[in-house]
């Protein structure tokens, strides 16, 4: 298979200062100018990095199923430095909703960790992505392991939902999904500018770790060099 | 010469006879190393002893706990079956010649998977006494615990099969099978253990049926889906 092209475009750098500045206001408007929650006082406040980190994860992970499934259908290295890039920051998006979860779980329900089909199914799925990022290091044939990585991620991806219903039918205790309409009015601006933000982060980062993805297959399907390839001469022989 | 061409490009052989031949093949193999399931029996059976440590040595505790015991060590069972379940086929590319038959790649697949979860009920059938004796989990009911073994090994082989011939030709086998499948196998395994157990300490609420079916459709959408997906696997 040949080695994808690698683009060398300053817009990843543009989106992600773009996003910085986002996320600074957001996070600076979420922390010192709107109100505190009524109920959970200022522990609400970490609802303006949770949610946007969890909306911009499911993003991360559709991509990466869709990178997989695209190479399989089209056999191009370029959807395999894609899905690279998706598991990568898939599983650090899963981490750092984990950690923020634990964070809010504890002086809201009192725990650090629960068994809610959110969080569980983020925690499975970081360890299914870790096990494929885990795979990609042992397998050094870039085709094979673009097609067991591909393979690998469709089901994991594939599995996501199954995890998520059985683990409810198991056990519940999350509050109801935040949208719009069950948050107040006075919480939207911030919620949204870190949305926007983390958003155009994280693609940012898709676009410049698959063009980090991109150069190592460059660098590993590159013809030996001459010296290892040429034939012994004569003198030699 | 056109003639010896389209004998050697016989079609794939997709009919149930590729699919028996294979099975023959694979169930002959298990028999000539009934030695290894034997091993990996006392394998499960001393983790049943020593997760009884874990609790110490409280029966209703341990009673209670029962059916998670047993699906852990049939779990970590499965990993030593499953990771060896291709060493055959590795030695001497003996998969490639394999391939090299005018059959499906997916008859392979189902033939393998459907060995494992043969060899994986049996080890669950034969770790239920263990169970029983030490954890004073006995229950009048063992069709069903058995059906519900057999439901929940279904859910193990498919991805483990996968996996396995994934792993087989990687250096770190041992590691990677348990990290690529602990995490998919989670659905199969909660209501695996929620169904058993509900058939050993009583059901009140009937919630049987629905654990059940979870447990079938899991095993409906894995042994279809990687299936799809075996022959991509095998052909690079």
């Amino acid at each position: 298979m040949e080695a994808p092209f690698v683009s060398t475009h300053r817009f990843p750098w543009v989106l992600l200062v773009a996003g910085v500045i986002c996320l600074a206001a957001g996070s600076w408007l979420g922390l010192f100018v709107v109100p505190a929650e009524h109920y959970m006082g200022d522990v609400q406040r970490i609802m303006y990095v949770h949610v946007p980190t969890a909306w911009t994860w499911m993003v991360v992970v559709l991509f990466s199923l869709g990178s997989a499934i695209s190479f399989l259908f089209m056999n191009d290295l370029k959807w395999d430095t894609r899905m690279e890039a998706g598991l990568e920051i898939g599983s650090l998006l899963a981490f750092l909703l984990c950690c923020q979860g634990a964070i809010w779980a504890k002086p809201t329900w009192g725990v650090w960790w629960d068994w809610d089909p959110r969080l569980t199914s983020t925690a499975v799925l970081l360890f299914a992505f870790l096990g494929i990022l885990a795979l990609r290091k042992f397998v050094d044939d870039p085709t094979r392991r673009a097609i067991w990585s591909a393979v690998a991620t469709i089901i994991a991806s594939i599995d996501l939902p199954i995890v998520y219903f059985s683990v409810k039918w198991w056990n519940s205790l999350h509050q109801q999904q935040s949208s719009p309409e069950t948050v107040a009015s006075t919480f939207h601006l911030p919620l949204r500018l870190n949305a926007i933000g983390i958003l155009l982060v994280v693609i940012a980062l898709l676009a410049l770790r698959s063009r980090v993805a991109g150069y190592r297959l460059r660098e590993q399907l590159a013809e030996p060099p001459s010296f290892i390839t040429s034939e012994p001469t004569g003198e030699l022989a | 010469m056109s003639a010896d061409v389209k004998v050697l490009v016989a079609p794939r052989d997709t009919t149930p006879n590729a699919l028996t031949a294979a099975l023959r093949k694979e169930l002959l193999l298990q028999w000539r190393t009934r030695g290894q399931l034997m091993a990996v029996f006392v394998f499960g059976a001393a983790a049943l002893l020593l997760f009884s440590f874990a609790i110490g040595p409280s029966a209703v505790a341990l009673r209670t706990f029962s059916a998670g015991f047993l699906w852990l060590g049939l779990l970590l069972s499965s990993t030593l079956t499953l990771a060896e379940s291709f060493h055959i086929e590795t030695e001497h590319n003996a998969l490639e010649g394999l391939l090299l038959l005018p059959a499906d790649a997916r008859a392979l697949y189902y033939a393998k998977a459907i060995a494992n979860w043969l060899q994986l009920t049996l080890l669950g059938a034969a770790l239920v006494p263990i169970m029983v004796v030490l954890y004073d989990a006995g229950t009048s009911r063992l069709p069903l615990l058995l059906a519900v073994i057999a439901l929940g090994a279904a859910g193990l082989s498919a991805p483990g099969t996968l996996y396995a011939a994934m792993t087989a030709r990687l250096q770190a086998k041992q590691t990677l099978l348990p990290l690529l499948l602990f995490p998919l196998i989670v659905p199969a395994l909660l209501a695996a253990v929620k169904a058993t157990s509900l058939v050993i300490l009583g059901d009140p609420m009937g919630e049987l049926r629905s654990w059940l079916g979870l447990l079938a459709a899991f095993d409906l959408i894995y042994w279809s889906l990687c299936g799809l997906l075996y022959g991509r696997v095998i052909d690079s």
